[in-house]
C-alpha cells in the first residue's frame, strides 16, 4: 500500500472542504466590487458556516427523520464526490469508485433527498421548490449525458482520471466538439448549481426561489451542512469542468514535485472561473421558470452539435 | 438432488397445494397459512434450482408423455430458463410471505379460496412457461398464466372498473397470444418445410436455418405478441388498468415477474430459436424500447393513483430492458460480441432488479392500501409518522428505481449507459449519430423517474394527511413487513455487489452471443465493476456505500460532541401563518411543471368550475393517454360497427337461418367440388 496517494486524497478532501466556501467568498467579493459595494471578505461564507454550527437547531413540529437525515447524507455524498474528482492529482485511490456518470448520480442522490426534505414538513414553499428542482434536474440530465458523450468520444473513457491523462498527454488541438461541449457544460452547471439566471442563491423572494424554497425550514447545524454541501457542489462542478476541458497542471501519477505547481494552477483556474461566473450573473437577470426548458434545450443542442461535429470534422 | 429435480419438486408442491386447497375451504385462515407457505416453499426451490442451473451451466431436457397423442410435453432447464426461474421464484417467495398478511384482511369479507387457487395456478403457469421446450406446452402454460391472472384481477368483481380492466386485459393478452401462436407456427412450419408436426419442439427450431423472409415474419409476430404482454407502448393500455385493481400481492407478481416472461420470450425467440438476424431487428426493438421508456415514465408522473403510477413505471422499465436487448441485437449483428454481451447483461440485470424493486414498491403500496383503504395520493400524506417501517422500505424501493447508487437500479442503468457510450465503434455512421440521441432519452427517462418517485414518496408519506376524514391508520403486520424487508435487502445486495451477480449471469451472453464481459478486471477484484477495462469506466458500489456511511457517521458524531438542544417549533414557512393541510403541494401540482413542458404528449382537460351556492371553486384535471383515442377507440368503434351490421343477420326466425344454411351449402358446393 503506497502512502503517497492516500496523503493526496486526504489533502484534496481538505482542500475541497475549505476552498469551496472561499470560492463562494471570492465570487461574492468580486460581485461586490463590480457593483461598487464593500465586500465582507473572502472568508465570510466560512465564518457563516462556523456560526451556524454553534447555533441550536429549531425543527418544525412534524419533521420526520428524513428531514434530519438529509443534511448528513447530502454532506457525505458531496464529500465522497470531492474525493473522486481529480483536482490536484490523478493519483487518487478513490478515483476508480465512480466515473462521470456515477458521479452525476451521486449528486442526484443529494438532490433526491433535499427534494424529499422540502416536502417533509408540508409547506407550500417546500413542495414548490421540490417540484421545480426535479423538473430542472430532469431536463439538465440529457444535456449532461450528451456533453459527457462528446468528451468520452475524444478520450475513449468516462473515468475522469483517464480523461485528464489522455488530454494532458496528447498534443493540444483545437477541437470544435470540445468547444461546443464546454458551452453546454457551462449552461448545465449554472442550472445544476442553482445560479443566475436559473435560480438566485441570494434571494428569499417567494415566487422565484427553487433551492432556497426546499431548505427554508432548516436551521443550525443542519443548515450549515446543507449550505456547505451546496458550496462544495459548485466547486466540484467547476472541477469536473476543469478536469474534462482544461486539465493542464493537474499532477500526474506519483509525481510529488508537480504538486506545488498543481495547487497554483488550480488557484488560478478557480479565480478565472469566478470572474466568468460573476460576469454571467451581472449581465443576466433571473429568468422565468418556464424559460428554463429553453435554456437547457440550448445546452442540449450545443452538446449534440459537439457530438455531430466530432463525427463530421474529427 | 440435481437442479432439475429441485425445479420439478417445486412444481409438484404447487400441484399438491392445488389439490389440497378445496379441503380447507371452510377454514379460511388456515387455508391462507398452509397454501402460501407451500407456494413460498415451492418458489424458493424453483429459485434455487434456477440459480444453480445458471451457476453450473446446467442443461437437461425431459419429455413427458402427456398431452395430445404424438405431441408430448418437452421441458428443458438451461441457464436462460434458470435465470428467469430465479427471478420469478425469488419474487414469488417474498410475495407469498407477504400474501399471508395481506390476504388475511379479506377473511370474513369474502371467500379467498378461489384467489388462492388462481394464485397457485398463476405461479405454475409462470414456472412452466420458462421451462417449456416446445411451442405446444409453451402456449398452454402461457394461457394458464393469462387466464389465472385474469381471474386474480377480477377478484373484487363487484366493482365495474375491475371487470372492465380484466376484460381489457383478457382481450389484449389474447391478441398477443394469437401473434405468438402464428410466430411459432411459422417457425415450426419452416423447420420441417411445412410437412408434418415434428417442428413444434424448440430443439427442431434451434437446429434450422430459417430463410430471411420467414424469420422476419416470425420475429415481428413474436415481438408484437410478447410486446402485448410486456406492455410495450402502444400495447400498454391494459397494464395501468389491470395492475391497480388486482390485489396488491398479485399486482406485485404481475408487474414484477409476469411481464418478464414476455422478455424471456423475446430473448428466447430471437437469440436462441432464430439465432441469426439483421441489425434493423435490433433497431426496431431499440426504438420501441425508447418510446416505451420515455412515454411510460411521463405517464407515470401524471398519475394520482399510486398503483397506477407504479404500473406506468413498469411500462418504463420494460422499455429500459428492451433498450438493452435492442442494443445487444445491433451489436451482435455487427459481429461485436463483447459489446453485445455488455448490453445483454445490462438488460438481464435490469430484469432481475426491476423484479425486486417493483415487487417491493407494489408491496409497499399494498401496505398503504391495507392501512388507509385509499389509492388516491391526493388524499394521503404524513404516513411516515404512522407507518415508519413501510415508509422506510418504500423509500428504498424509490431510491432503487430512481437509479441512485448504491442501490440496484443504478448498477443496471449504468451498464446500459456504458453500452450506449460504446456505440461509436459501430461501423455505420448513421447509427453512430442516432444511438447517442437514444442515450439522452434514457438519461431523460432516468431523471424523470427520480422526479416521479420523489412525488410518489413525498406526497404519500411526507407532509400532512390531506383528506378531510381521518381513518385509523396502523402499521402492517410482521408477515408483510418481513417480506418487504427481505426484498429491500435484496435490492441493496444486488446494487452493492454487481460483480458477483454479473459473474453469475455471464454464462447467458456466453451461450447466446458467444462472449462474456469481464465484470472485474484482474487486479481490481470484486470491489470494482469494470465492464470493459478499468481505463474505460469503473464503478464501485461497496466503496460508495462504505464511504458515504463513514462520512455520515463522522459528521454526526463530530456535531454531537457538544451538547446542543433541538427545539421543536411550529412551521415557519417564510412567516406565513394560516397554512392548512390543503395548501400543501399535491400530486397534481407537483407534476405541473412537467405536465406543462410535455403536455403535448397527453390529452389534458383542465377546468375550473364555480360550483354550489357558496361559490366555491372546483378544479378538474383529467390527463389521458393519447393512444386510447388514437388507436383503441377507432378499433373499438369499427368492431362495434361491424358487429351491428353482422347483427342484422340475426332475424330470430327459423326460416331465415335455414336460408342461410342453404346458401352456404350451395356456395361451398360451387367452390369445392
Amino acid at each position: 500500500m503506497r502512502i503517497y496517494p492516500i496523503i493526496i486524497e486526504i489533502l484534496q478532501i481538505a482542500i475541497v472542504l475549505i476552498l469551496a466556501p472561499i470560492f463562494i467568498g471570492w465570487i461574492r467579493m468580486l460581485k461586490c466590487w463590480f457593483q461598487g459595494r464593500t465586500s465582507a471578505g473572502l472568508f465570510q461564507p466560512l465564518r457563516d458556516i462556523m456560526k451556524l454550527f454553534y447555533k441550536d437547531v429549531v425543527l418544525a413540529e412534524n419533521a420526520s427523520w428524513i428531514f434530519r437525515f438529509t443534511p448528513y447524507l447530502v454532506f457525505s455524498v458531496t464529500v465522497l464526490a470531492g474525493g473522486i474528482i481529480p483536482i490536484l492529482s490523478v493519483d487518487l485511490p478513490l478515483s476508480a469508485t465512480a466515473d462521470v456518470i456515477a458521479l452525476i448520480a451521486l449528486f442526484a442522490i443529494a438532490r433526491f433527498f433535499i427534494a424529499l426534505a422540502g416536502m417533509d414538513i408540508g409547506t407550500a414553499f417546500g413542495g414548490m421548490g421540490s417540484s421545480r428542482e426535479m423538473m430542472i434536474a430532469s431536463l439538465a440530465e440529457p444535456a449532461m449525458l450528451m456533453a459527457i458523450f462528446t468528451v468520452s468520444l475524444v478520450s475513449k473513457s468516462t473515468s475522469l482520471s483517464q480523461i485528464v491523462q489522455v488530454i494532458t498527454h496528447t498534443e493540444f488541438i483545437l477541437r470544435p466538439s470540445m468547444a461546443f461541449a464546454i458551452l453546454a457544460f457551462i449552461l448545465i452547471t449554472i442550472a445544476e448549481t442553482g445560479r443566475i439566471p436559473v435560480d438566485n442563491p441570494a434571494t428569499h423572494l417567494e415566487l422565484t426561489m427553487i433551492h432556497e424554497a426546499m431548505i427554508l425550514e432548516y436551521s443550525g447545524r443542519h443548515l450549515a451542512l446543507i449550505e456547505w454541501a451546496g458550496m462544495m457542489k459548485l466547486f466540484l462542478f467547476t472541477s469536473i469542468g476543469i478536469a474534462s476541458f482544461f486539465p493542464w497542471g493537474i499532477a500526474a501519477v506519483d509525481n510529488m514535485f508537480q504538486l506545488p505547481a498543481a495547487i497554483i494552477f488550480m488557484a488560478v483556474k478557480f479565480c478565472i472561473v469566478g470572474i466568468v461566473i460573476v460576469l454571467i450573473e451581472l449581465g443576466l437577470a433571473k429568468m422565468r421558470i418556464f424559460r428554463v426548458p429553453e435554456f437547457l434545450g440550448s445546452a442540449f443542442l450545443f452538446a449534440s452539435l459537439g457530438m455531430i461535429s466530432y463525427f463530421i470534422l474529427e | 438432488m440435481s437442479q432439475f429435480e429441485l425445479v420439478l419438486f417445486s412444481i409438484i408442491i404447487l400441484l399438491s397445494a392445488l389439490a389440497i386447497i378445496p379441503l380447507f375451504a371452510r377454514y379460511q385462515k388456515l387455508l391462507i397459512y398452509i397454501s402460501f407457505s407451500l407456494t413460498a416453499l415451492s418458489s424458493v426451490l424453483a429459485a434455487a434450482g434456477g440459480a444453480l442451473a445458471v451457476a453450473n451451466n446446467f442443461k437437461q431436457s425431459v419429455t413427458i408423455p402427456i398431452g395430445l397423442p404424438d405431441l408430448p410435453v418437452h421441458l428443458r432447464l438451461d441457464p436462460l430458463s434458470g435465470f428467469f426461474l430465479t427471478v420469478i421464484g425469488l419474487l414469488s417467495f417474498f410475495v407469498s410471505i407477504y400474501s399471508i398478511g395481506y390476504i388475511k384482511a379479506f377473511v370474513g369479507k369474502r371467500s379467498v379460496t378461489h384467489l388462492v387457487i388462481f394464485y397457485c395456478l398463476f405461479l405454475f403457469g409462470m414456472f412452466f412457461v420458462v421451462l417449456s421446450d416446445d411451442a405446444f406446452s409453451f402456449l398452454i402454460s402461457w394461457e394458464v398464466m393469462a387466464a389465472s391472472s385474469y381471474f386474480l384481477v377480477m377478484f373484487e368483481d363487484e366493482r365495474t372498473e375491475n371487470r372492465r380492466a380484466a376484460f381489457l386485459y383478457l382481450v389484449i393478452a389474447h391478441i398477443g397470444a394469437i401473434a405468438i401462436l402464428l410466430s411459432f407456427g411459422i417457425l415450426a412450419g419452416a423447420a420441417t418445410d411445412f410437412k408434418g408436426f415434428s417442428g413444434y419442439t424448440f430443439d427442431a427450431m434451434r437446429q434450422t436455418e430459417f430463410p430471411v423472409g420467414w424469420a422476419t415474419a416470425a420475429f415481428l409476430l413474436a415481438f408484437f405478441g410478447f410486446a402485448a404482454k410486456a406492455g410495450v407502448i402502444p400495447l400498454h393500455i391494459w397494464l395501468p388498468e389491470a395492475h391497480p385493481v388486482a390485489p396488491s400481492n398479485v399486482s406485485a407478481l404481475m408487474s414484477g415477474v409476469m411481464l418478464k416472461t414476455a422478455i424471456y420470450g423475446i430473448i428466447r425467440a430471437t437469440f436462441d430459436l432464430i439465432g441469426d438476424f439483421p441489425w434493423w431487428w435490433g433497431a426496431v426493438v431499440l426504438i420501441f424500447g425508447l418510446i416505451t421508456a420515455l412515454m411510460g415514465i411521463l405517464y407515470a408522473i401524471m398519475q394520482q393513483d399510486i398503483k397506477r403510477l407504479l404500473a406506468y413505471s413498469s411500462v418504463e422499465n420494460i422499455g429500459v430492458i428492451l433498450i438493452g436487448i435492442g442494443l445487444a441485437m445491433i451489436f451482435a449483428s455487427f459481429e461485436m460480441p463483447l459489446l453485445s454481451a455488455l448490453a445483454l447483461t445490462a438488460a438481464l440485470y435490469h430484469t432481475l432488479n426491476h423484479a425486486m424493486f417493483k415487487g417491493l414498491l407494489f408491496m409497499g403500496a399494498g401496505a398503504v392500501l391495507h392501512a388507509t383503504n385509499e389509492r388516491n395520493m391526493e388524499k394521503m400524506g404524513g404516513l411516515i409518522h404512522k407507518m415508519p417501517w413501510t415508509a422506510a422500505l418504500f423509500l428504498i424501493g424509490c431510491i432503487s428505481i430512481s437509479a441512485l447508487p448504491p442501490f440496484n437500479g443504478f448498477a443496471s442503468e449504468w451498464l446500459t449507459f456504458q453500452a450506449f457510450l460504446l456505440s461509436p465503434s459501430l461501423p455505420s455512421p448513421l447509427l453512430n449519430l442516432l444511438i447517442p440521441l437514444g442515450a439522452t432519452l434514457v438519461a431523460l427517462t432516468a431523471a424523470l423517474a427520480a422526479a416521479c418517485f420523489v412525488k410518489a414518496f413525498g406526497i404519500t408519506f411526507l407532509g400532512h394527511w390531506r383528506s378531510h376524514h381521518n381513518p385509523h391508520i396502523h402499521e402492517v403486520d410482521w408477515f408483510m413487513r418481513s417480506a418487504m424487508i427481505l426484498t429491500a435487502v435484496s435490492c441493496l445486495v444486488l446494487g452493492v455487489l454487481p460483480t458477483l451477480i454479473i459473474n453469475w449471469i455471464d454464462i447467458l451472453p456466453e451461450q447466446l452471443i458467444g462472449s462474456r464481459i469481464a465484470a472485474s478486471a484482474g487486479e481490481f477484484g470484486w470491489l470494482w465493476l469494470t465492464p470493459i477495462s478499468h481505463e474505460r469506466a469503473s464503478y464501485s458500489g461497496p466503496i460508495v456505500l462504505i464511504v458515504v456511511l463513514a462520512v455520515l457517521l463522522l459528521a454526526y458524531i463530530l456535531l454531537h460532541v457538544r451538547k446542543s438542544a433541538i427545539h421543536r417549533a411550529p412551521l415557519w414557512d417564510c412567516g406565513f401563518e394560516k397554512i392548512t393541510n390543503r395548501m400543501q403541494y399535491n400530486a397534481a401540482s407537483f407534476s405541473m411543471p412537467i405536465r406543462r413542458i410535455f403536455g403535448f404528449l397527453f390529452s389534458i382537460k383542465e377546468q375550473v368550475l364555480r360550483g354550489g351556492k357558496d361559490g366555491t371553486l372546483h378544479y378538474h384535471l383529467r390527463v389521458r393517454d393519447r393512444f386510447w383515442g388514437w388507436l383503441y377507440m377507432p378499433v373499438a368503434d369499427i368492431s362495434f360497427y361491424i358487429a351491428r351490421k353482422v347483427g342484422r343477420l340475426q332475424q330470430g326466425r327459423i326460416q331465415a337461418y335455414l336460408i342461410y344454411s342453404f346458401i352456404t351449402i350451395i356456395v361451398l358446393l360451387v367452390f369445392f367440388r
